[in-house]
Parts: structure tokens; C-alpha cells; sequence
């Protein structure tokens, strides 16, 4: 599909060769070679900053700047709006777009169009950076998306995508707004090599979006993670998540969730790495989770979840549950707190383990009670827990514990 | 040179010393004398600040010793056991006491250290002397520092005759010299020819303080163990 | 090496450092068994040192005592020489092996813990040696302390902490801990192996106690405290004391 994209993008520039070329100099009007310019045509801008009180692409063109010339929104005015099919921006640093609290201003607005492309611009300081309402076959890439708002309500989201579909989000790297990329009804999309970090609340932030794929995403220190929430058919694969911390962040929140697959991901220093609820049939394998206050979090609420095949290594707690309830199975994983042992040499403990720890629970009843972990004597107690469980549930175990980490 | 006034010393309801008041002088040599439990060892720590009077007071040189330790410059002090970290080496100690009090421009007294020949033993760690050796060592420190007054508490006991006999005379040789010495210990034949005074302890009173040679007039008898068992017979028959 | 004892736990502890490191390949995990010796046998290995020392030597210090020197300065310098020996012990022990083994954060944070707890230990046990005259009760208040400080306080706060669990405890619970310098060392771990999973906690007190750095501060101030203070009374007491 990206390759479809770029052969698009590649013949729509050649075309470009046949057709006009406009240049606008410093001190020109952008809108007014828009405004000249025949469907097809280049309009090529060089250095300088433009206050234009909102440019409308409303035909198909390739807007290219040279050494990046300034769009200046003067927080008033959403700086770019592209009602057309077959629109390429690129090269451009956007500043400074509108802000409202009522309407969603954006850096660069897609409405209602197709095959756009928006490659290689630096938005800064945008309310919201690119928006994408009922866009459909767009190709976002290498824009660089920075924001320093200070609350949820003075940050918009660097890549919104609203109703649309066919997207390509690609290395992009996306800071300080309130969501790094937000979803919302976006289907058979792909984000892809993106970096989106310290953003006020998510990196990424999915609803209602099904059959989604993100890969090699990297999202760390956001204020409360990545969010993927009542889809159907996520696939996530080899994402990082690190440094998510707080009483609300999360790794991945994955809420809603069903018939997806989270594999090969890395989860380092997370407060919880992945928080699951109402979620089922979900097949979690072949992750790292690292140094996580929990690894994984999962309510009563899920069923038929497969976490088979990752390696759980220094977490506070591997496995915190709210339940007694398991329909879940735990089979297959390498968990550095296992103490069994392998007589057979098969690589696969002899006794099972039980990753849910006594104290786990007692903190979830209790919180408070963290002040005493590691103490000596809630070693003891958990020592008694597991020669006689009798509070932890009895079928949250994994039969097959490796006993070496798997190489991931 | 050292003045007792009223020294009072209780442990719990035992009275270990009952309004004690003496005092010394420069050139005595005075035995401390009194059955087991008389007072002797508490006066003598009383003297050295181990132990705090709970009333009255102690003047050395006109200096009162509560809370005050520059005045234990002018001590020399041979407990009655010794002990000492058993790693150290008899050369470690010295130097480590030798440490602690030497004063720039002291003339140091190492006539014992080569009386008892210590020296050639100085590497050895403590833990591996005897008894009588560790008292040697102790005896050294008490005499070091050429100190004006020197406290020894049974300091023959567990020597040899021997070394006995080289501490006698060298306690002999300080008395020439105008210290003062008070010395405890049970075995009175030991201190004839010591002694000039004898301070007489009994369930923690001053029985008496006299001097020897008028003890003797008294009694008419010449040595000393005689001299105080008559005196017991006198007590017991008054009493 | 000046003491046999001294030697015996170098050696004891570079064993157990280096064994941890070299039959685990996690060296997180590592770590931990470390963190249970930093917090079990160290304190108890510094308490027991320092009072049989302490009673071994005291009629040595007793002939010291006759000599011109202040009390005070002797057991502080009986005091020095013990806590020197047993943090030299420690650098050995503990400390090279993870430098070597191990060069990270949380080796420096383990290593430091294990001094502070050696130190505070060492604090207690001349407190307890100076208060009493036997040497078998001295020792066994020693021991009482550290396996109150060990078992029964955090039993005793676990117990709290579900009796009143209606009501909010967090402020009570740092207050708490801070009456336990074990406790004290173990939370200051945590704040660096578990800092992730503290985030996730509810309360904001705890927000602001873990995630900021005054967290860290106060349990520094908190554990000089806990070292200053025995050794303080006890020299105090030292002070008075018929010998």
C-alpha cells in the first residue's frame, strides 16, 4: 500500500514536470498562484514567512517549499485547508495555527479529500497539527510535529484522523500535544516507524478504529501511554513503549479490545505495560516486558486472552488481576521470578508458575500497603503463599514456564 | 596533692563508699587496704573519674576532678586485670597510649619496658601473652609517663617473683622521687618496706588512715600482715 | 584486615556477590538476592560485631578512661574504628564486586544502603552495649532490635494498614517508615527498582513523595538521623557512666 502511494505521489511530481510551474518569492501570495494555478500544477515557494489568513488548496497541485518558507497562522487563522484529491505539501515549517475551543484548528486541515500527500514539514506550536476529517488513501510522512502546550485543553492532537481511511502515517515525530496521533473511526490504516513522545496525554490514541496495523512505533514518556480502545482487528507489532509513568499511564490501555495481536513490542519502565479490559480473544506473545511496575494488568472483565511467549524480566509485579475468575491462559512464558526446575532438560519448567504474587493483590486491595514491598516479612508471607495458595487463584498459572529467557 | 571530701557512692541501695574523707600527700606511698567489697576499687576508679561520686568531692592539685580529665596527665594506672584487643601487638599498644597522653617535651620513663625486657617482645599480638606478661605491659603504661601520682590496683598479682621484685623496686625508686603511690593489694607482705601510710576500707568507711611507723608503735610489731592482724584484734575485741 | 570476624564477612559477603552474578544471568534479579543481604545480614552482622566488640574490649577501654582523654572522644573513636572496619568489609565485599560485575545506579543505591544500614546498626548496638553492663543482655537487646526492625514492625504496620483500610494512610505510612530505618533503606530501593509501579498507586501524597526528589532527600535526612542519634545518646550516656 505505501509503495502504491509513493509510485502515486512520484507520478503526480512527474506530471508536474509537464505542467506549470509558479514560484512564489517572499512577500507574495501563496493563495494567489493557488488561486492561478491549473489542476497539476507545481507552485514552488521560496524562503520567507507568509501570513495568510488561511490557504484553500482546492485543486490538485504540489505545493513545494524551498529551505522551508514560514506559514504563519498568528494563532488565528487554521494555516492550510486541502479540499482536493491528489494534493502534495511538502517542505514547509507551519507555525502558530488558531486556537479555539470551538473549532478544531489545524496546521494542515484534509477535508473530504483523497490520495493527499504531506511529507517532510515542520509544524510548530499548532493548535492541531495535521487533521484528517473523512480523508481517505493519505500519506502522512517525516513531518516533524512540535507542540508545547502545557493542558489537554490548550493542545490539540498532532495527527487527528477522523472518519477516514487508507491512511499511511510514517516516521513522524510527534511531541507536546495532547495526543500524539488520535483515531477515531479510522479503518484499514497503517502508522508506521513513528516517534511520538512527551505528549501531554496519549502517543497514540485509537477508537472505534478496526483493522489498523502499527508497527516500530516508539512511545515514551507520554502522560498516560498509548490508548487503543472498542476496535476490532489491531494488529501491533514491534512498537516500543517506555517510559510511561503514572497513576494512569499505561503502556498500551487496551480496552474493548478483540481478535488482535500484540507481538514482538518492547515494554520498558511502564507503570502498568499493558492494562486490559473487557478485551477477548487477544493473542499477546513474543513481547519483552522490562522493569514495568506491572506487566500486565487484566481485569476479570477479559476472556479467551492467549499471553504465551514473552519474557517478563524484573517487573515489580508480572501479573496483577482483580479477579479470581481466569479464562485466560498463561502458558509458555519466561519469568524471571520463577525458582522451578527442569529435571527432563527440555527447557520447559517442571512445576508450574504462578505469576500473580501474593502481594500483588494485597496492593490492589490496599495501596498503601507498596510501602512494604520487598520487606522481609512480606517475603515470608508470599513463601507460605506459594507452598499453599489459598488467596491467589488457584488457575492463574502457567503450566510451561521457559527456563531461560526466549530470544527476542 | 589528693583530697577526698565527703565522697559518697552508692550502686542501687549497696553503699560502695560512705562519705570518704582523706587525704594524700607527695612522697607517700600508702596502701589501700579492707577486705573484698570494702570500697577500695570504687575509690580508686572514684579517683580516676570511672566512677562519678554521687556526692562530695575529689581535688587533685587543688584541681576538682568532676568533668574534668586534664588532671589524669599527672595519673599513672595499673588495673587489676588487664586486657587488651587481642590483634594489637604490645608495641601497638605503647604507641597507641603513647598516642593519646604524650605531651611535646616529656621525658618518657622506658626503665620498666627494659627491666622486663619487653622489648624483645614487642611484635607479639596480645592474645598469645600470659597473664603475667599483659601485667607487665600495664605496669609500663602506668610508669611511662612519669606521672606524679600512680594508682596501682594489686599490681603483683599474677607477676612472677621476678618481675615482682623489679616492680617493687622501681615503685621504691619512684617514692625517692616524691610521688605519691597508692597501691591495693592482699598480699600485705608484699608492701613492707613500701609503705608509708596504710588507708584502712571496711563496708565502704574510713576504718582509719595512718602511717606505718606509728601502726607499728601501736602494735609493737614489725611487719606489716602482723601489724594489721593485730589491729583486727583490737577492732574485734572493741566491738 | 585487623580482625578475624572483619576478614570472614568480606570474604562471606564477595562470595555471595559474586555467586549471585555469575549463577544469574539476569543481573536484576541479582540485585534482589543482594537487596535481602543488604537489609537481613548486614545490619545483623554490624549489630552483632559491634557489641561483642565493644564488650571484648571494655576493659581496655575501661585502662583508656584512666588516661587524659574525654570520654566522649574515646568512644567516638572506638565507635569510628568499628564503623571503618565494617564499611572497608563492605567495599570489598559488596561494593568492588559490583563495580566490577555490575556498574549501574542501583549497584551505587545498594552499596550505599548497605553503609547507612551498617552505620545505623553500629549506632544501636553501642547504645545497647553502653546501656548494659552484661554482655548476654547486651547482645540480646541487639538482636531484639534488629529483628524488630526486620519482622514484627512491618507486621505490625501490615496489621495497621488493614485494621484502618477505610481510612487514608498514606501520610501515616511515610511517617511510619520513617520509625524503622530498615524500612528507611528498603523504600529508598524501591523509589529506583519499583519507581514505575509506585507511579501507578492512587494518592497523591505518594505522587509527590516518590516522584519528585523530595522523597529521596527526606529519607537521606531521615537515615542521618537514625545514625546520629543512638550514637549521640550513647556517648551521652557514656559520659556519666560508672565504669
Amino acid at each position: 500500500m505505501i509503495r502504491l502511494l509513493l509510485l502515486y505521489i512520484l507520478t503526480v511530481t512527474a506530471g508536474a514536470a509537464r505542467a506549470a510551474i509558479h514560484l512564489v518569492k517572499a512577500g507574495e501570495s501563496i493563495q494567489a498562484a493557488i488561486n492561478k494555478a491549473q489542476p497539476g500544477d507545481l507552485i514552488k515557494v521560496y524562503p520567507g514567512t507568509f501570513r495568510e489568513k488561511g490557504i484553500q488548496i482546492n485543486k490538485p497541485l504540489v505545493l513545494m517549499g524551498v529551505d522551508y518558507p514560514v506559514l504563519d497562522g498568528e494563532k488565528k487563522y487554521e494555516i492550510l485547508t486541502i479540499t482536493a484529491d491528489h494534493v502534495v505539501v511538502q517542505g514547509f515549517e507551519l507555525i502558530r495555527s488558531g486556537y479555539s475551543s470551538m473549532n478544531e484548528l489545524a496546521a494542515i486541515r484534509i477535508k473530504e479529500a483523497a490520495y493527499v500527500g504531506i511529507r517532510n514539514n515542520r509544524l510548530n506550536e499548532n493548535f492541531f497539527g495535521i487533521y484528517c476529517q473523512h480523508a481517505r488513501y493519505a500519506f502522512i510522512a517525516n513531518n516533524r510535529i512540535v507542540s508545547n502546550g502545557s493542558s489537554e485543553l490548550e493542545a490539540g492532537n498532532g495527527i487527528h484522523a477522523w472518519k477516514s481511511d487508507h491512511l499511511v502515517i510514517q516516521q513522524n515525530n510527534i511531541t507536546g500535544h495532547r495526543d500524539g496521533i488520535y483515531f477515531e473511526f479510522v479503518t484499514e490504516s497503517t502508522i508506521a516507524h513513528n516517534t511520538s513522545h512527551k505528549n501531554i496525554r496519549y502517543g497514540l490514541h485509537f477508537m472505534f478504529s478496526h483493522q489498523d496495523i502499527y508497527t516500530n512505533n516508539t512511545f515514551s514518556e507520554n502522560g498516560a501511554g498509548v490508548a487503543v480502545m472498542y476496535s476490532r482487528q489491531v494488529t501491533m507489532y514491534h512498537n516500543r513503549f517506555i517510559d510511561n509513568w503514572g497513576s494512569a499511564a499505561y503502556g498500551i490501555l487496551l480496552k474493548e479490545i478483540s481478535d488482535s495481536k500484540a507481538a514482538f513490542n518492547e515494554f520498558s519502565r511502564n507503570t502498568a505495560a499493558i492494562y486490559m479490559e473487557g478485551s477477548s480473544r487477544l493473542n499477546i506473545y513474543a513481547n519483552r516486558f522490562n522493569q514495568n511496575g506491572y506487566g500486565i494488568r487484566i481485569q476479570a472483565s477479559c476472556d479467551n486472552n492467549n499471553i504465551s511467549k514473552n519474557n517478563f524480566i524484573a517487573n515489580s509485579f508480572d501479573i496483577a488481576t482483580n479477579g479470581s475468575l481466569v479464562l485466560n491462559s498463561f502458558d509458555g512464558n519466561y519469568w524471571d521470578k520463577y525458582e522451578g526446575y527442569d529435571l527432563n532438560k527440555d527447557g520447559i519448567g517442571d512445576v508450574p508458575y504462578r505469576p500473580l504474587s501474593l502481594f500483588a493483590l494485597i496492593v490492589e486491595r490496599n495501596n498503601s500497603s507498596m510501602m512494604l514491598f520487598r520487606s522481609p516479612m512480606v517475603g515470608l508471607l508470599e513463601r507460605a503463599e506459594k507452598i499453599m495458595p489459598g488467596i491467589t487463584p488457584e488457575q492463574l498459572k502457567d503450566n510451561k514456564p521457559q527456563m531461560k529467557p526466549l530470544p527476542l | 596533692m589528693i583530697i577526698a571530701t565527703n565522697v559518697q557512692k552508692k550502686f542501687g541501695r549497696l553503699v560502695a563508699l560512705d562519705r570518704i574523707s582523706l587525704s594524700c600527700n607527695k612522697g607517700q606511698t600508702i596502701a589501700l587496704i579492707g577486705p573484698n567489697g570494702s570500697g577500695k576499687t570504687t575509690f580508686i576508679k572514684c579517683l580516676l573519674g570511672m566512677v562519678l561520686p554521687d556526692s562530695g568531692f575529689i581535688t587533685i592539685n587543688q584541681q576538682n576532678i568532676h568533668q574534668n580529665w586534664q588532671y589524669r596527665q599527672q595519673i599513672g594506672y595499673m588495673p587489676q586485670i588487664s586486657r587488651f584487643p587481642d590483634n594489637m601487638r604490645i608495641e601497638q599498644v605503647l604507641d597507641m597510649v603513647r598516642d593519646i597522653r604524650y605531651q611535646p617535651g616529656q621525658q618518657l620513663d622506658e626503665e620498666l619496658i627494659e627491666a622486663f625486657e619487653l622489648k624483645r617482645q614487642f611484635g607479639k599480638r596480645m592474645r598469645t601473652l600470659s597473664g603475667g606478661t599483659r601485667q607487665k605491659v600495664s605496669a609500663c603504661l602506668a610508669f611511662l609517663f612519669n606521672p606524679a601520682i600512680l594508682i596501682l590496683d594489686e599490681p603483683t598479682a599474677g607477676l612472677d617473683p621476678v618481675a615482682s621484685e623489679v616492680l617493687k623496686n622501681k615503685i621504691a625508686t619512684e617514692k625517692a622521687k616524691g610521688k605519691l603511690t597508692l597501691i591495693t593489694s592482699h598480699v600485705l607482705s608484699d608492701l613492707d618496706d613500701l609503705v608509708s601510710e596504710i588507708i584502712y576500707l571496711q563496708d565502704g568507711k574510713l576504718r582509719f588512715h595512718e602511717s606505718v611507723s606509728r601502726l607499728q608503735e601501736k602494735t609493737g610489731e614489725a611487719k606489716l600482715n602482723k601489724v594489721m592482724a593485730r589491729i583486727m584484734l583490737q577492732k574485734t575485741a572493741q566491738s | 584486615m585487623r580482625n578475624r570476624i572483619i576478614l570472614a564477612y568480606t570474604i562471606l559477603l564477595a562470595l555471595v556477590t559474586i555467586s549471585l552474578f555469575a549463577l544469574e544471568d539476569n543481573p536484576a534479579k541479582a540485585i534482589m538476592s543482594l537487596l535481602n543481604i543488604g537489609i537481613l545480614i548486614v545490619p545483623l552482622v554490624s549489630s552483632i560485631f559491634c557489641t561483642i566488640y565493644l564488650y571484648n574490649s571494655a576493659e581496655f577501654i575501661e585502662l583508656l578512661v584512666a588516661q587524659p582523654i574525654r570520654r566522649s572522644r574515646l568512644l567516638w573513636g572506638v565507635y569510628l574504628g568499628m564503623i571503618t572496619a565494617l564499611l572497608i568489609a563492605l567495599l570489598a565485599g559488596i561494593g568492588l564486586p559490583l563495580l566490577l560485575l555490575h556498574p549501574a545506579a542501583t549497584s551505587l543505591n545498594l552499596f550505599f544502603i548497605s553503609c547507612s544500614l551498617t552505620i545505623v546498626f553500629a549506632s544501636l548496638a553501642t547504645l545497647s552495649a553502653v546501656l548494659t553492663r552484661d554482655k548476654a543482655k547486651g547482645i540480646g537487646l541487639c538482636l531484639l532490635l534488629w529483628f524488630y526492625f526486620t519482622f514484627i514492625f512491618d507486621g505490625l504496620v501490615l496489621l495497621v494498614l488493614f485494621q484502618f483500610a477505610d481510612y487514608p494512610l498514606d501520610t501515616a505510612m511515610i511517617g511510619m517508615s520513617m520509625l524503622n530505618p530498615i524500612d528507611m533503606a528498603r523504600i529508598g530501593m524501591l523509589l529506583q527498582l519499583d519507581i514505575s509501579a509506585m507511579m501507578g498507586l492512587t494518592g497523591a501524597l505518594f505522587q509527590d513523595f516518590f516522584g519528585t526528589g523530595t522523597g529521596f532527600f527526606l529519607i537521606v535526612l531521615v537515615m542521618i538521623v537514625w545514625m546520629a542519634f543512638p550514637i549521640l545518646l550513647a556517648v551521652r550516656r557514656f559520659n556519666h557512666k560508672d565504669l
